[in-house]
């Protein structure tokens, strides 16, 4: 998926028809639609978005339905901690777009949306020249490569607001509205933008696809661990040597991502805690670096590894002030819809100074675990329901460092008595 | 450039909001969408005003209060917070003598803070009018903010 980057020029569609571009699509418009859809079933890819759900489920789900259908790409990347998104739309472009016309093609829709995030100015450029040279090229718009295949794609620019990441309030907001999430069901594959049907893929399984149709789809299931098939683009943050975007097999540990690729922590430093997936995944002590980075081995943490951050944070760091940054983040980007997510991450923030202040009791501990419960489980849309991930993590495998500040604040309350 | 003329290059439907707005916002050197404005472009998509100001108030990058011509948006995350050895927001604030929210006395900038802009690999990083600067140091933002203040600087 990487092999081009840098290679070659990201303005140049021929340089990327030499590089074999656009050779899968042509392969792709003799075979039937069911045919795409079941090479991509037995890759075993998962959506590379963070929610790991089935792709080819969605794309199953879209052929079903008839008249009107949509595609959106979900290039809202923002998920602190990641961007393999922002690469992969700068780098290679027409990669993207080649895998979006596989798809529009496998499950009949003739109308897409890219939505990216405004803040990715040049990744907006990149992809506009792209989209206009594809259709000078004949690969979009009537009659794709002399086939009759239409499609379209059209960019839409986000306003700033990470909840636009999750797939309805995206829907809203290209529909021109805030970006506030929907009850579900229906699906999006259901009732989407428009109230049509809408397949909405992750940047990274959309450029996923045309390797998976050049290569076969058991081949490609091979690829990878027990767990999870293929390879994973990987963004390695924070406190290591080489920061940077790594493309991996399922299969390998995170303690192999930070050490041999990342070059380990600069500085002779200890590794305190990594942050996994992003703002919302969990945090997790040095000791369990050996797990894979698969999602299903996920579960032990109520997790997933969501867009694939790694964010490695070492010892001069206090864990307290790094989930207070953290639960600032949701507090401030919370659309505001339903009330656990919209109050509750006021309180949890409060909760968590006590805590970095050494002013905190027993019982605010235990409002702290219950509120993040409480989040977790009755927020409408996955930002709420997974936003306190690193709380819920951080009790159980840094339950020390909680119970050290409770005691240090009853000594100090004793003292000051 | 006339609010009409960004009106006339979108269809009046109410899917263009977003795009009709982020364009105005940057057009305008105060970078705010006033209260005329939303009247006008609600009149022109064919919804109420209200909805209007619900867009412009939900959305980070539009804002109903005027900002400085330049925007300076250093990101809070932990990717960045963690590389960050010398407070770039601090040094920022020191040099423009503003604090976070606000804007200097010559309306050239606006100082806010970003949630994280995918510079993780090159932390810290801030956009100034959404173009990304990494790898930042306490030189480096005076370099940026002397550029953008049309200041010349001798030597790097």
């Amino acid at each position: 998926m990487t092999a081009r980057f840098g290679v070659i020029d990201p303005f140049s569609i021929e340089d990327f028809t030499n590089h074999g571009g656009y050779d899968v699509l042509k392969k792709v418009l003799s075979m039937k639609g069911e045919d795409i859809i079941d090479e991509v079933r037995l890759s075993r890819i998962t959506g590379r978005g963070g929610a790991s759900f089935p792709t080819y489920l969605k794309m199953q789900a879209m052929a079903k339905e008839t008249g009107e259908k949509y595609l959106v790409c979900n290039a809202d990347e923002g998920e602190p901690g990641n961007f393999k998104d922002k690469y992969l739309m700068e780098r290679d472009p027409h990669q993207l777009l080649e895998g979006m016309l596989i798809s529009g093609f496998a499950v009949g829709a003739k109308k897409a949306y890219i939505y990216v995030r405004g803040e990715y100015q040049s990744a907006i450029y990149l992809l506009e020249h792209a989209i206009s040279e594809a259709r000078k090229y004949g690969y979009l718009g009537q009659d794709i490569c002399g086939q009759d295949f239409s499609f379209d794609i059209e960019i839409r620019q986000g306003g700033g607001a990470y909840v636009c990441g999750e797939e309805f309030a995206l829907l809203e907001s290209i529909e021109g509205k805030p970006g506030r999430t929907r009850v579900k069901p229906p699906f999006p594959t259901e009732v989407g933008l428009f109230g049509q049907p809408t397949l909405i893929n992750n940047v990274e399984t959309f450029s996923t696809l045309p390797h998976i149709l050049a290569m076969g789809g058991e081949a490609y299931g091979l690829l990878g661990s027990d767990f999870a098939s293929g390879t994973k683009l990987i963004s390695l943050s924070g406190n290591v040597r080489h920061k940077g975007l790594y493309e991996v097999e399922y299969g390998v540990s995170i303690r192999q991502v930070i050490e041999e690729l990342g070059g380990g922590v600069p500085e002779g430093r200890a590794i305190n805690m990594v942050q996994l997936g992003g703002a919302c995944g969990p945090i997790i002590p040095e000791h369990l670096l050996d797990i894979d980075i698969d999602n299903e081995r996920f579960e032990i943490f109520n997790s997933k590894m969501g867009a694939g951050a790694i964010i490695v944070i070492d010892d001069r760091f206090d864990l307290f002030e790094i989930l207070i940054r953290t639960m600032r983040f949701f507090e401030h980007e919370s659309c505001g819809k339903c009330a656990p997510c919209r109050e509750g991450h006021i309180q949890i923030v409060k909760l968590l100074e006590k805590f970095y202040d050494t002013m905190v009791t027993k019982k605010d501990y235990e409002s702290l675990v219950s509120l993040a419960n409480v989040i977790h489980e009755t927020a409408l849309c996955g930002l709420g329901q997974t936003s306190t991930t690193s709380i819920l993590a951080t009790v159980e495998f840094f339950q020390y460092y909680y119970q050290q500040r409770i005691r240090q604040s009853e000594r100090r309350e004793w003292v000051q008595s | 450039m006339q609010i009409i003329d960004v009106l006339k290059k979108y269809p009046a439907k109410e899917t263009s909001l977003l795009e009709i707005l982020l364009e105005i916002d940057s057009l305008k050197d105060n970078h705010s969408i006033s209260k005329e404005e939303m009247y006008v472009v609600a009149n022109y998509v064919g919804v109420e005003v209200s909805h209007v100001y619900s867009v412009v108030s939900f959305y980070t990058l539009l804002s109903t209060e005027p900002r400085g011509k330049h925007i300076i948006q250093v990101c809070k995350d932990v990717p960045c917070y963690v590389n960050d050895a010398f407070d770039v927001r601090k040094t920022v604030e020191r040099l423009l003598h503003i604090s976070l929210g606000e804007t200097t006395r010559d309306g050239l900038f606006t100082l806010e803070e970003t949630a994280c802009i995918g510079c993780c690999d090159e932390a810290p990083a801030m956009l100034v009018d959404l173009e990304p600067y990494t790898n930042l140091t306490k030189d480096k933002i005076h370099q940026i903010i002397d550029a953008y203040r049309g200041v010349k600087t001798s030597g790097a």
